[in-house]
């Protein structure tokens, strides 16, 4: 099949989809299960007509690939559905919506005073309908992960293995594990701190500035780079030569001669390796901070100069709480972030000197032994958790 | 608590002059009301005053000092904005006392300082409150509030009364006149373009136009004796008639021949030089009468006839006037009579008025009291 067919098909079997469910479901809600008026027929068109789709559509998805099948192209994957099979489906579907109808009938009946209360059963179900394939979408491809990844993080290198928390209790033990952790709540409170700190600052002092904006874009220039890139270039920044590395080319203006290679400095090559990331957050940080500054109403800021306030307070005591939510959205994002970040560190060290951090700690062990890998990845999620919650009432604070 | 004192005070934005030439004596316990047009520049003269519009010619004195490059702060001033302008983030109580914090008052001084605002305009049971769980007048109250407990020199008013709604103005602008009377030695500075807040609470009204003052004097020099076309349309409601005629007769009594065929006699002395002047006639509506006799000023077919109970409003057919114009409130000719006249629509009136409520402008500016 050529493949724009293909891709027509699918934005057909897409769109139609989705049509069709909604005035599908409606009418099922509003004319068969709980209609407002008195016309049995109508109850009956109605259910006829949810049932024609369905069962059409079951006839297509049978007959299709054997039509397809027979012109040599290929369709679906459920050729092989028995006739029988699919006859017996259609008969039990039959059946089960006239059972279905008969019981509509006699428990909501579309007579008298049990009208108005169909209507208002229908509105009270009508949300749902429209919440459920959202519900349904991100149950499957979230929620099932969720669930699915603790349940193998209870099974070891082995699938069939069980070995209860045995996987969480060995990573408690771990130095590795501790030492990742540790790197990560540095990375979790260092990132988000200067990358929003740093942002506010640029934020506010290109406001009134001419050439403001063209600092901002290049500030903001970063948050198209990939982290990879990003980490390549840093990884020339901090070349261990005098020719090429940034820092060294420094110290050898200075008179030192032997270059360092700064990734190897215990503990201080964490933060070597944060600066890429504050390097290409702050923009993000100073993008909305500045968007939100300028929201504050300016008479406040008048107001504030007339009561004799000086530029730090008119910042600290009139600015900075006008954005506080901001503020807060910016930090929390930034650390969601941080949280999953795993690229810098695998790139630049690999995790190596002491600088492994949770994210790169998991790659260390996925396909070579999941029930742990899995086992780290719900230990992050779980961090993540409590910083999700906070954001997200932050931010519905903000829209309010 | 001071004078204030404007000297060829001028704005320029650039090469682009908004003010010129203000001068302007205010002295202490005078509430001052600058009134005009949008865009006459009344709200950038006070911000000037305030200090956060930069002055670009002349000199502004405050209690005899200048004061053009001494900060907003400093200037012993407190600024009441349109938009209340209080921190969303802060309680009332501290809305008010922010000022004080800033200049490191002790927390007893402070607290009086607050608790006395509040009991004057009756905000004792709000303060500690945030400003978005008050009300539009009680939020302007508290705005009040904070310029009172700075205790300035002279409070300033930037259209105090535009965001309420009409029934809370006419309240909290009984409000504002009350406080003034508590405050009898404070100086006020209050911009408006609505003429009943200017004639109701003013001492002196300025009224700015074209960049400049065109008069300065009280609600009822302003009404009586305009010295220019402008200031004689912009206040009262409806505005003036201007009609247009020729002076025949000067001396202690001014005739005018007008253009509508009728004669117009005003009281006031003219000298002969302006005989022949083309000249335009004033006349308020309310000073229009039916005229009985053959003296009449304007006659003319009542088009539109609006009963007000006390008052009607005729609005008379001139000739090229169009719709437009009517709604405009130009160029028709409005009378107001006292009582109900419904029964003049469509017929031809005539009306006179008392010699001494006739004005006299030539080329713009009043000949009477020049």
């Amino acid at each position: 099949m050529p493949i724009i067919v293909q891709g027509l098909i699918t934005i057909l079997i897409g769109v139609g989809g989705c049509v069709g469910y909604f005035y599908l479901s409606n009418l099922a809600l509003d004319k068969v299960i709980f209609p407002a008026k008195e016309t049995p027929s109508r109850r009956l068109v109605g259910a006829i007509i949810c049932l024609i789709i369905p069962l059409g559509l079951l006839f297509f998805l049978y007959v299709g690939p054997t039509v397809f099948g027979a012109l040599g192209i290929g369709f679906l994957a459920l050729s092989d559905v028995s006739t029988i099979s699919a006859l017996l489906a259609v008969a039990v579907f039959l059946v089960a919506t006239f059972l279905l109808f008969k019981a509509f009938n006699t428990l909501f009946p579309a007579k008298g005073s049990s009208v108005g209360d169909n209507i208002n059963r229908a509105n009270a179900v009508r949300p749902w309908l429209f919440l459920f394939p959202a519900i349904f979408v991100l149950g499957l491809y979230l929620v099932y992960p969720v669930v699915g990844s603790f349940w193998r993080s209870l099974f070891g290198r082995n699938p069939n293995d069980f070995v209860g928390f045995g996987n969480y209790v060995s990573l408690a033990q771990s130095p590795d594990f501790r030492i990742s952790f540790f790197n990560n709540f540095l990375w979790a409170i260092v990132v988000p701190a200067a990358s929003t700190f740093l942002g506010l600052l640029v934020a506010q002092l290109t406001d009134k500035l001419s050439w403001g904006n063209i600092a901002k874009s290049l500030i903001f220039m970063p948050m198209a780079i990939s982290f990879v890139g990003a980490s390549l270039i840093w990884k020339f920044v901090y070349a261990n030569d005098a020719d090429i590395g940034l820092i060294n080319a420094v110290r050898a203006m200075f008179g030192f001669d032997n270059p360092i290679d700064v990734l190897q400095i215990p503990f201080w090559n964490n933060f070597f390796l944060m600066v890429i990331l504050i390097w290409i957050q702050t923009g993000f940080a100073m993008v909305i901070l500045s968007a939100a500054l300028r929201g504050i109403p300016e008479e406040t800021i008048e107001a504030a100069i007339l009561d004799g306030a000086n530029p730090w307070q008119l910042f600290f005591k009139i600015k900075v709480p006008q954005i506080m939510a901001t503020i807060v959205v910016v930090w929390t994002t930034i650390t969601i972030l941080v949280l999953k970040v795993f690229d810098i560190v695998y790139t630049m060290t690999g995790g190596n000197f002491g600088t492994e951090i949770l994210p790169s700690y998991m790659m260390d062990f996925m396909f070579r032994d999941d029930g742990r890998a899995t086992a780290i990845a719900f230990v992050i999620m779980l961090v993540v958790l409590p910083v999700m919650v906070w954001n997200i009432i932050e931010a519905r604070k903000e829209t309010r | 608590m001071a004078d204030l004192k404007l000297t060829d005070v001028a704005k320029a934005y650039g090469s682009v002059k908004v003010l010129e030439n203000i001068n302007l004596d205010i002295k202490q316990g005078e509430l001052i009301v600058f009134v005009g047009p949008s865009g006459c520049g009344k709200s950038t003269l006070l911000r000037m005053i305030a200090g956060l519009e930069k002055i670009t010619g002349g000199t502004l004195e405050i209690d005899g000092r200048v004061v053009n490059n001494v900060p907003p702060s400093q200037r012993g001033i407190a600024m009441v904005f349109q938009s209340y302008a209080l921190y969303p983030h802060m309680t009332v109580r501290d809305n008010m006392a922010f000022a004080l914090k800033i200049a490191k008052k002790s927390k007893e001084e402070i607290d009086a300082a607050v608790t006395k605002a509040a009991k004057i305009l009756q905000l004792d049971p709000y303060l500690d409150r945030l400003p978005k769980a008050l009300s539009g007048g009680q939020r302007q109250r508290v705005a009040i509030g904070r310029a009172i407990v700075r205790d300035p020199k002279v409070y300033l008013f930037d259209e105090p009364l535009s965001n309420l709604d009409a029934a809370l103005r006419v309240a909290t602008r009984i409000e504002i006149a009350q406080l003034k009377e508590n405050m009898p030695e404070s100086t006020m500075v209050y911009v408006t373009h609505d003429q009943v807040e200017a004639m109701t609470l003013a001492s002196r009204i300025v009224v700015l136009a074209g960049g400049g003052i065109s008069q300065v004097g009280t609600p009822l020099q302003l009404y009586e004796k305009p010295e220019n076309e402008f200031v004689a349309q912009f206040i009262g409601s409806p505005a003036m008639n201007l009609l247009p005629g020729e002076v025949v007769e000067t001396g202690e009594r001014t005739v005018v021949r007008m253009e509508g065929g009728g004669t117009a006699v005003s009281h006031y002395a003219t000298t002969d030089a302006d005989k022949g002047a083309k000249v335009k006639i004033g006349v308020r509506p309310e000073d229009f009468r039916e005229a009985d006799g053959g003296d009449y000023i304007f006659e003319g077919k009542v088009d539109i006839t609006e009963a007000l109970g006390e008052v009607t409003l005729l609005y008379f057919e001139t000739g090229d006037a169009s719709m437009e114009d009517l709604e405009k409130g130009d160029a028709a000719v409005i009378a107001k009579l006292q009582g109900v006249h419904q029964d003049l629509r469509g017929r031809e009136v005539k009306l006179g008025a008392d010699p001494d409520k006739v004005h006299v402008f030539h080329e713009g500016r009043s000949l009477l009291y020049r």
